[in-house]
């Protein structure tokens, strides 16, 4: 790099200039650093070798989507300036119980690399990976500029390493602990923070079930002046959540506590003074075990607000409207069903920016089925937030019509994920099977990236998604289809896929190798309890050299029967980790 | 703790016993209008595995079959899909109620540290009692009106809504847990004291 910049220096000749790259490497570098999307720095490795060279000496930051595809020896000889990395593990069906315990994605093997190779590290953000209270010890005790934990559906720890990370990670801005396997022993990793330690920016420990002390919180968030996310879990009263809003009004984030502590009424002022302080709040979570009385005393901080995860407050329909008159400015919103139909014509009615939707079961298995929304409500939103662009939604009962209704209504999505909860449910006026509407999904909203299909679905429905969904990147199927020609359409037709996961579809040998040389160009296959054999998963090993095929077999299930199959595309070779219920063919 | 009420059997011979139209032995594709059926099992028995046998088919709905048996009551691995940690959440959130919190302190005299646990898990004392002495590796003893717990070293006790320390065991159930605010296993002298002045 020096030599060049050297050269270019001594020789001013304008002609030299013009034969090789206009920039020298170094001002290159400096204007790619400015680059942060990986995909962008992608295609700009793909110009010439000065550029590849500039780009892997300046990326900082890397995103790697399948830990398997890659080896921590290949990525460290690539960056060498690498001081964030992001890492994705187990494939998502594992979020389900689908793939076995010990499958692997332990995140040591990369630890040990990068304490040599990046020992300045400073973030690491894990999504499914396998992490150790010794790996979390490790970390905490390896990487002195660390500054930034985040475990999102992680597993393998406990609160033991936490309070490793709490210990000794001196520079710690940011600790956030999302939805993870963890085994709880405790909130006394909470205490382990020094007195002196001031630095926090983000803590999350919103999905961690055990007490913490409330003094040592207290202190902490009073002493961490810029502590911006706050999520604290069901532990902490509302009074106690008065007591931190007072110290901490410039929070962005806040996630309550439990919000159904009987309150006086002078303790509800005060609550209410609180949050009226936080002028900068634009994303609220938590309220668990919400009680409705309450929630008036969030109104004064709602103005700003533009996302609202109501998903572990089971509200009613005319509660959330209530709330909703208060947050003209949201953009994102997750609730129960409980809210019901009721609930969602009053988001169609109160959300005019809404731009995305996730409507959570309080009751998956249908026990009793008290609460739910219907079709009725998915059509009052789309009426009313024209620019709704993702959609999550739980249902137990959908038709075509009301879908292609609200696909009319919003063309814009990106994102839809329909979930009809019963396996193969036609639509319930008809009982025709719900091909029409996915149809309507993929013919009107061109800007689809991904679909989530269920119901009662034919050939047909797939023989649309290959014909018109043209930008689709991820799609999930389960219980659907009649023959391997539908997944045939699929990898035929989807030029962009990226990500396939199936369960339960009458999908063969024949369809698995009518994708072949598209596996190449996808992240990741994964099919589970459909008609794939051993052998038909060899042949497709044999063809296809860059990719491991792993099946994952199941006690007692028949010899040649390939119950679970993972394809992804790796420059790693087979894994050696893999436990021995997993074949690698 | 996974949530292992997800568990359920494949029925291998149903198959066999399935009223078909096409003669005995050819085997048709696993196609839409197939009914087969899967029970349920609410909790996972030791034999049965988690993942047990293929973890496939479902009632599937025909076209307006009306004699295909309700669809809701089959539980299917992974199905609906929603992340453990969610499922397990919304578990206790439905369950209305006061409730002074889902997890309990439970201490036990001599222990360097707590535990929890939430007491929704449990239906009955004995269930609650046995956990225990699994989790503290001790024995408890059985439960009797006159003398509380006699035949052990350790009685159970807990703070009730008003902060007083009662025994475990004297109230029916149901108000037991609402009143429960955390537990604690007493050692030795201590514990025949509370015994005593009953």
């Amino acid at each position: 790099m020096d030599s060049e910049w050297k050269r270019f220096r001594d020789s001013p000749n304008s002609e030299e200039l013009t034969r090789r790259s206009s920039f020298p490497d170094e001002v290159l570098e400096r204007v790619l650093s400015l680059l942060n999307s990986h995909k962008d720095r992608s295609s700009v490795s793909l110009v010439c070798k000065d550029w590849y060279n500039a780009e892997r000496w300046s990326r900082t930051h890397v995103f790697i989507g399948n830990c398997y595809s890659v080896s921590p020896e290949i990525v460290a000889r690539r960056f060498p300036n690498i001081r964030s990395v992001t890492l994705k593990g187990k494939p998502r069906f594992s979020d389900f119980n689908l793939v076995p315990e010990n499958w692997g994605a332990d995140i040591h093997a990369w630890l040990v690399v990068f304490v040599v190779k990046y020992p300045f590290l400073e973030e690491l953000r894990l999504k499914r990976m396998v992490i150790s209270d010794e790996s979390l010890e490790f970390l905490s005790v390896s990487f002195p500029n660390f500054k930034s934990l985040s475990l999102l559906s992680c597993d393998g720890f406990s609160t033991n390493g936490l309070a490793a990370i709490a210990t000794h990670c001196k520079n710690l801005t940011e600790l956030d602990i999302q939805e993870n396997g963890i085994d709880d022993r405790g909130g006394s990793w909470l205490s382990c923070f020094p007195e002196s330690f001031t630095s926090l920016e983000v803590l999350n420990f919103a999905n961690l079930a055990s007490d913490v002390n409330f003094d040592v919180l207290e202190r902490l968030v009073s002493r961490c002046k810029s502590l911006r996310v706050l999520k604290v879990n069901q532990s902490i009263s509302l009074e106690q959540l008065q007591r931190l809003l007072a110290h901490a009004p410039q929070l962005t984030e806040l996630g309550t506590g439990s919000f159904s502590q009987q309150l006086t009424s002078h303790q509800d002022e005060e609550l209410k003074t609180a949050f009226s302080n936080c002028k900068n709040i634009h994303t609220l979570s938590g309220l668990w075990d919400v009680k409705a009385i309450y929630l008036p005393t969030l109104y004064p901080a709602c103005a700003n607000l533009t996302f609202l995860n109501l998903s572990y407050a089971a509200l009613q329909g005319g509660e959330l409207a209530k709330l909703l008159v208060h947050c003209p400015q949201l953009r994102r919103l997750w609730v129960l069903d409980t809210v019901e139909d009721k609930g969602l014509e009053a988001v169609g009615l109160n959300c005019p920016l809404l731009e995305e939707l996730r409507v959570f079961p309080i009751d998956p298995y249908g026990e009793e089925i008290a609460h739910e929304v219907t079709e009725a409500g998915f059509i009052a939103v789309s009426n009313g937030c024209r620019r709704l662009h993702y959609v999550l939604y739980f249902c137990r009962q959908m038709t075509n019509a009301a879908v292609e209704t609200v696909v009319r209504n919003c063309p814009n999505f990106t994102h839809f994920r329909l979930c009809i909860m019963i396996p193969g449910r036609p639509d319930y006026t008809t009982n025709e099977p719900m091909d029409e509407a996915f149809g309507a999904v993929v013919k009107t909203c061109t800007k689809l990236q991904r679909l989530s299909v269920s119901g009662l679905l034919t050939d047909l429905t797939f023989e649309y998604i290959g014909k018109y969904a043209k930008n689709l990147e991820t799609l999930s199927v389960a219980f659907a289809g009649s023959s391997d020609w539908g997944m045939q359409c699929v990898l035929e037709g989807c030029p962009k896929l990226r990500k396939l996961e199936i369960r339960d579809c009458p999908f063969g040998n024949k369809a698995l190798l009518s994708g072949l040389e598209k596996y190449e160009s996808m992240r990741s296959l994964w099919m589970s309890a459909c008609n794939l054999t051993l052998n038909g998963c060899r042949a497709l090993a044999r063809e296809m050299p860059r990719l491991n095929v792993e099946v994952m077999k199941e006690d007692g299930s028949d010899e040649s029967h390939a119950d679970k199959v993972y394809v992804y595309r790796t420059v790693a070779g087979p894994r050696r980790d893999a436990p021995p219920s997993v074949l690698t063919l | 703790m996974e949530n292992k009420s997800m568990s359920y059997e494949y029925d291998l011979n149903l198959k066999a016993t399935e009223l078909r139209l096409a003669l005995p032995g050819s085997d048709e594709p696993d196609e839409k209008q197939s009914v087969t059926c899967v029970r349920s099992n609410k909790r996972a028995s030791s034999e049965i595995s988690e993942e047990s046998k293929s973890s496939s088919s479902v009632t599937i709905a025909g076209n307006g079959d009306s004699d295909a048996p309700p669809p809701a009551k089959a539980q299917v691995v992974g199905w609906p899909p929603i992340r453990s940690y969610r499922k397990n959440c919304l578990q206790g959130n439905k369950n209305e109620g006061e409730g002074v919190g889902r997890f309990m302190k439970v201490s036990m005299d001599g222990a360097p540290y707590l535990r929890k646990i939430d007491l929704r898990v449990y239906n009955s004392y004995s269930e609650l009692l046995n956990a225990l002495e699994n989790m503290f590796k001790l024995t408890i003893g059985a439960y009797s009106e006159r003398v509380g717990y006699h035949g052990s070293d350790y009685t159970p006790t807990y703070e009730d809504k008003d902060g007083d320390w009662m025994l475990v065991g004297d109230v029916p159930w149901e108000m037991f847990i609402s009143s429960c605010k955390r537990l604690r296993i007493m050692k030795g002298s201590e514990a025949r004291g509370l015994g005593c002045s009953l």
